[in-house]
């Protein structure tokens, strides 16, 4: 399949401080002991896409993914890591890469995606419906806020409002309206023209954008190159191009296409009459087309198509893009959506790797992750949690609902809950966290006891 | 519930709480509130014109019966005493307790009549509401059943509307019925009615849903393809909801809207979608035109001319849809074209083409008449020769020969079209003269006596009119000369201005292709209207980007800085009062700090206010040379130095006013840019500034542009 993949793989996002650091970008944070990008990386080698190029922000980070792809993906995939610098954007970011995107479709993914979505199947529907933009929708995730039972109706409202709106047609093969950023928290305001042509929109609240988008090449550098104030793929090009959709200003089948053989057109022409041909729903035709109306052969508006692919309920998708979700999408990996980490669980439904050494009367209950090489004292009790690799941990020691990160040490007597301990942490005896976040090589000292706090040495 | 008639002496249920143990009612408003169908509802009301031969309300009426309801009240306003009458001789009264009319002469809205009929007492239980103009052919039990079902478990949902596919054009934006086009939302599951917006605001390009709307629903169905029947379910609330709430006159406008918008004690409307049934209301002439057709067509069986569904004359169908009744004389060479209907006792002479038309009784038509989409009622005469296309022509019109009646032509009762006249397209012809305005028709009303006006007509004009126009008329000498021909009687109506507009929307006849044209190229810079009025981008615009990228933090800024402007000129307010007032400075402290803390503004914005409100005090206080500004700042300075010091607790609000004076000095008031200097000094003299600040502010300066260092250099002096 000619498409090329971008993976936007950002770099230090200020929302997951202290989990990331000038040594761990968020590319590379932990998800049951894999970094983040490995998951997307895997789903297309799954899918046969193999010719990526990772956008990392900030030479220093792309230093620190460039080598850790290489070694992990000789053979397996052509990846380029590509350097932009900070606060471009997405848009931006393509921007910069834009010389090195020449196949005719591109697929932009976001590198903080934890998903079990078949991108090949995104892929399709966007060759499939000859569309310039095709948007991953999934549901939004159930376990998404965990306290949310708890909260308030005032916190009902606030969390919806993090939630795209999203219009779809009644096929639910386009998208007809999206929301992103601050609108989604403003009225809903519907352009009556698109309502009319397609006669019925559904508007639904409840669907997550999952950040991955197919586009057609030829539009997305149109529009990159003349809207270039355009900072987000979201907020700026995936509007504009919804809102436009019907009044088209993109050269669809002008100067940039004609450009490429003309054997090749009228292959893809021709594969795109047999597609057609199979698919009973495109054989009928799309609103795009009805909406030029009896009258409107005289002169010619140009449409083009916005479509979706939702992915089905039972699959997994999460995007780590803040602490909580860095916790709750460990948890998720070892625990309901485990066919995405790789392992195989054990008896006990949990993954401990064989050169972990338990002390006695020790237990690792369900669902928890016990890295290579760590060690752990007596009486310890370990539940829904991480933990990394070479971790030595003491005795009496509690971890509920965290995630331990590699080479930490955890003195005897401490208490872990819901909390993140980045690499080379040291809680010293006796700590007691609880929502904590404690950033790579801080120490805390015996005996103190934190709550919601994020702990991290002073940056220079 | 069985037969309507058997259980329709049981009116009263001996369990009052068992609502499904109530007869069905109705409520049948025999009066639509409207100007749409005059002048011809000058003279006859709306319900009793006939469709297809039938007058309207029998089709209503048929349609309420089959429908097991069992006891009807007819509302009756405009024209009532016809209405009644009707009723009265008609078959409807022979049957005990089915029909019974209420009668009101000051009722100007649907509003004013459902608090009538609450008055009354009459309605005990879920009832039908619907307009004597209204052709149907459903079933209720079905979204009667659903509405009973959705009420027991939920005593808010105390309305049902029922809906039909409909896409209005993408060009017109009309419903073939010739209705404006309707958005409505509806929860897919539920089918609850969230949204409802029928006068569409043609320059908005945008339909707006409250953001609460979609916090609750995490799903919801915008449509533009749904027409209203105005078939509504209701419960009784719907009455009492009426009489709370007595400003509210339109079923939709107020009354749906009112419910979905103000969430009135959270009441609840839910929509009932029919599929392979019919119905449809008037509204309009071209809805008039459409039904006709329907019926025609045979959508609406069984109310359909061959079959006896109330008094009407047994027609024979025949091939191509042609409807014959009988005692028709035609002549051999006479051409019936497909789908019209003929009227009993009609004659059509020689070499007569008529097609797709509805001719009524006792008409008498010439030879070489050509007819072609139009309605002929009763007892019309057509002379030789002439042509009507798309026109309707009422009761007793004399057409001498030659005339000619243009598309969307209209005549009203008894109206003689002289010879070889052409009547102009749209236009409206009527014995009556055109109301100078919409309701003063103080005229009309001299002429016939008659008691009451209402907006839709005049009661009892035409009652007296069957018999006593054609003398009066007669005796007229002016319309020897009329407006419509020799030897013609009646008037042509004007169509106003911005009325034009409406005709070819709502006429019988076909929208022109020109008007067509005109129209999608209208829709081309709506289109674009739209695109920019959704989000700021200009679809060509290259040049306008910096004005609109990212239109909402846009908006937010220009919140923020409404915020800080609105708070400057609060606080500049607040400081004069208390100059001119000489109030405390503890007081003025009390009312700007309330200030700061509505507008939720910091320490450093109080400062920079205050200050800059010092300063454009002097600057408004006379002066004649930039030394005598200097004294007023002094004076201003030296009294109010407590005010300010309050205000600037740290360097950092001293720096800030600092920087506010230097915005100043740069913008507002330019008059201070030589001083800056020696009122910087003053502000160091009396100690106001601290030498920190101003070093501070040097040194933040040090990097910037080489322009904004100009009053760093003025000051330097002061700075060593």
């Amino acid at each position: 399949m000619d498409f090329q993949v971008v993976v936007l793989a950002g770099g230090n996002s200020k929302k997951l401080v202290p989990l990331v650091s000038k040594e761990v970008p968020k590319a590379l944070l932990p998800v049951a002991n894999r970094p983040v990008l490995s998951y997307v990386l895997e789903q297309l080698e799954a899918s046969n896409l193999k010719d990526v190029i990772v956008v990392v922000e900030g030479q220093e980070s792309a230093l620190l993914v460039g080598p850790w792809i290489s070694s992990a993906y000789v053979d397996r995939l052509h990846v380029e890591v590509a350097a932009v610098p900070e606060d471009v954007g997405t848009a931006g970011a393509l921007r910069a890469i834009a010389p090195h995107l020449t196949a005719k479709d591109i697929l932009v993914v976001s590198g903080d995606l934890v998903s079990d979505v078949p991108i090949g199947a995104v892929a399709a529907a966007h060759r499939r419906n000859d569309a310039v933009l095709t948007a991953m929708l999934c549901s939004s995730p159930v376990s998404g806020p965990s306290d949310s039972g708890s909260s308030s109706g005032k916190d009902k409202t606030k969390k919806s409002g993090h939630y795209n709106i999203i219009g779809l047609d009644p096929s639910k093969q386009f998208l007809l309206y999206i929301a992103a950023g601050a609108d989604v928290e403003k009225d809903t305001r519907i352009q009556k023209s698109i309502l009319r042509s397609v006669g019925q929109m559904e508007i639904r609240s409840d669907l997550m954008d999952a950040h991955m988008y197919a586009f057609k090449r030829s539009v997305l550098q149109q529009v990159l190159d003349r809207k270039d104030m355009f900072l987000s793929l979201k907020q700026d090009v995936l509007p504009y191009l919804v809102r436009s959709q019907l009044k088209s200003e993109i050269l669809l089948n002008g100067a940039t296409q004609a450009e490429e053989s003309g054997n090749e057109k009228a292959n893809s022409q021709k594969n795109h009459v047999l597609l057609s041909e199979i698919l009973a729903n495109a054989s009928l035709p799309s609103f795009h087309e009805l909406a030029l109306g009896p009258y409107g052969s005289g002169h010619v508006r140009r449409t083009h198509k916005c479509c979706v692919y939702i992915a089905s309920g039972s699959k997994y998708c999460a995007r780590l893009n803040s602490i909580q979700a860095f916790m709750d999408i460990n948890r998720d990996v070892i625990g309901e959506a485990n066919r995405l980490s790789g392992y195989s669980l054990s008896a006990h439904n949990n993954i401990i790797h064989p050169s972990a050494e338990l002390g006695s009367k020790t237990t690792v209950g369900p669902h928890c992750m016990l890295g290579e090489g760590s060690q752990m004292g007596d009486k310890c009790s370990v539940k829904r949690s991480v933990i990394g690799r070479h971790c030595r941990i003491g005795s009496n020691v509690k971890v509920v609902n965290s995630v331990v990160m590699n080479h930490v040490t955890i003195g005897d007597g401490c208490s872990v809950q819901g909390s993140v301990i980045c690499s080379n942490g040291q809680l010293q005896e006796r700590a007691i966290l609880r929502d904590c976040q404690v950033g790579a090589g801080f120490v805390v000292t015996a005996g103190s006891e934190y709550k919601g706090e994020s702990l991290a040495r002073k940056e220079k | 519930m069985g037969a309507p008639k058997k259980v329709a002496s049981a009116r009263v249920s001996e369990d009052p709480d068992d609502l499904a143990r109530n007869p069905l009612q109705a409520i049948l408003l025999a009066d639509s509130f409207t100007t749409k169908f005059r002048p011809i509802t000058l003279e006859r009301p709306k319900v009793l014109l006939p469709l297809v031969n039938v007058p309207m309300i029998n089709y209503t009426l048929a349609w309420l019966e089959s429908a097991e309801v069992e006891e009807v009240f007819v509302f009756c306003c405009a024209h009532s005493r016809q209405v009644i009458e009707y009723l009265q001789s008609s078959e409807w009264f022979t049957r005990p307790n089915f029909v019974s009319t209420i009668e009101s002469h000051n009722s100007i809205s649907a509003g004013d009549a459902l608090r009538l009929i609450y008055e009354r007492q009459v309605i005990h239980g879920d009832f039908v509401l619907i307009s004597g103009d209204t052709v149907s052919n459903m079933s209720l039990t079905c979204a009667l059943q659903e509405h009973r079902e959705r009420k027991k478990k939920d005593s808010n949902a105390i309305m049902t509307m029922v809906i039909k596919q409909s896409k209005a054009s993408m060009i017109t934006h009309q419903s073939r019925l010739g209705t404006d086009e309707l958005f409505m939302a509806i929860d897919p599951c539920t089918k609850q009615l969230l949204y409802y917006e029928d006068k569409v605001d043609k320059l908005k390009g945008t339909i707006s849903l409250d953001k609460m709307l979609l916090a609750d629903n995490p799903s919801i169905c915008l449509h533009s393809d749904k027409q209203d029947c105005y078939i509504d379910i209701c419960s009784p609330e719907v009455l009492s909801l009426f009489t709370d709430n007595f400003d509210y006159q339109h079923l939709r406008r107020h009354f749906v809207k009112g419910l979905l918008v103000d969430d009135i004690m959270g009441y609840k409307i839910f929509t009932h979608e029919i599929h392979s049934s019919y119905a449809a209301r008037i509204d309009n002439f071209r809805s008039y035109d459409t039904v006709s057709k329907d019926i025609i067509q045979r959508w609406t069986y069984p109310f359909v001319p061959d079959v006896k569904f109330c008094q009407n004359n047994t027609t024979m169908l025949e091939r191509q849809g042609m409807y014959r009744a009988s005692e028709v004389s035609l002549s051999r060479s006479a051409e019936i074209g497909p789908f019209t209907v003929i009227g009993t006792g009609t004659k059509i002479g020689n070499n007569t083409k008529i097609s797709y038309s509805v001719i009524g009784e006792g008409c008498t038509i010439g030879s070489n008449v050509l007819i072609e989409g139009s309605y002929v009622w009763n007892n019309v005469t057509i002379e030789d020769a002439c042509e009507l296309r798309r026109a309707i022509v009422c009761d007793g019109v004399m057409m001498k020969s030659r005339a000619v009646l243009k598309p969307g032509a209209v005549l009203s009762f008894k109206v003689v079209i002289g010879q070889q006249f052409f009547v102009p397209a749209y236009s409206k012809v009527s014995l009556y003269q055109q109301p100078i305005k919409q309701d003063s028709d103080e005229e009309l009303e001299a002429d016939n006596s008659s008691g009451t006006v209402e907006l839709s007509s005049i009661t009892g004009t035409a009652d007296k009119l069957n018999g006593e126009v054609t003398s009066e008329v007669s005796e007229t000498p002016h319309w020897s000369t009329s407006e419509v021909g020799t030897g013609g009687l009646g008037y042509i109506w004007s169509i106003s201005e911005g009325g034009l507009e409406e005709e070819w929307r709502h006429s019988v006849a076909p929208i022109p292709t020109d008007k067509i044209a005109e129209v999608t190229q209208a829709i081309d810079d709506d289109l674009e209207l739209s695109t920019q009025d959704c989000n700021g981008l200009s679809p060509s615009g290259d040049l306008k980007f910096d004005s609109n990228i990212n239109d909402s933090e846009d908006d937010d800024n220009e919140d923020s800085r409404d915020d800080s402007i609105y708070f400057e000129k609060e606080v500049e307010a607040t400081f004069l009062r208390a100059v001119h007032e000489n109030i405390e400075i503890n007081d003025v402290v009390l009312e700007i700090n309330s200030l700061r803390l509505s507008y939720n503004m910091t320490a450093a914005d109080c400062s920079g206010a205050v200050f800059y409100s010092m300063v454009k005090l002097a600057l408004e206080t006379p002066h004649s040379s930039e030394g005598e500004l200097l004294n007023n700042a002094k004076t201003v300075i030296t009294t109010w130095r407590e005010l300010l010091k309050f205000y600037l607790p740290e360097t950092d609000e001293e720096i800030e006013v600092i920087l506010k004076f230097e915005e100043m000095c740069l913008e507002s008031t330019k008059e201070f840019s030589s001083l800056f200097s020696r009122i910087l000094f003053l502000l160091y003299d009396k100690e106001i500034l601290q030498e920190e600040a101003i070093l501070k502010w040097a040194d933040e300066k040090e990097g910037a542009d080489e322009s904004d260092k100009v009053f760093v250099r003025q000051s330097e002096e002061l700075i060593q």
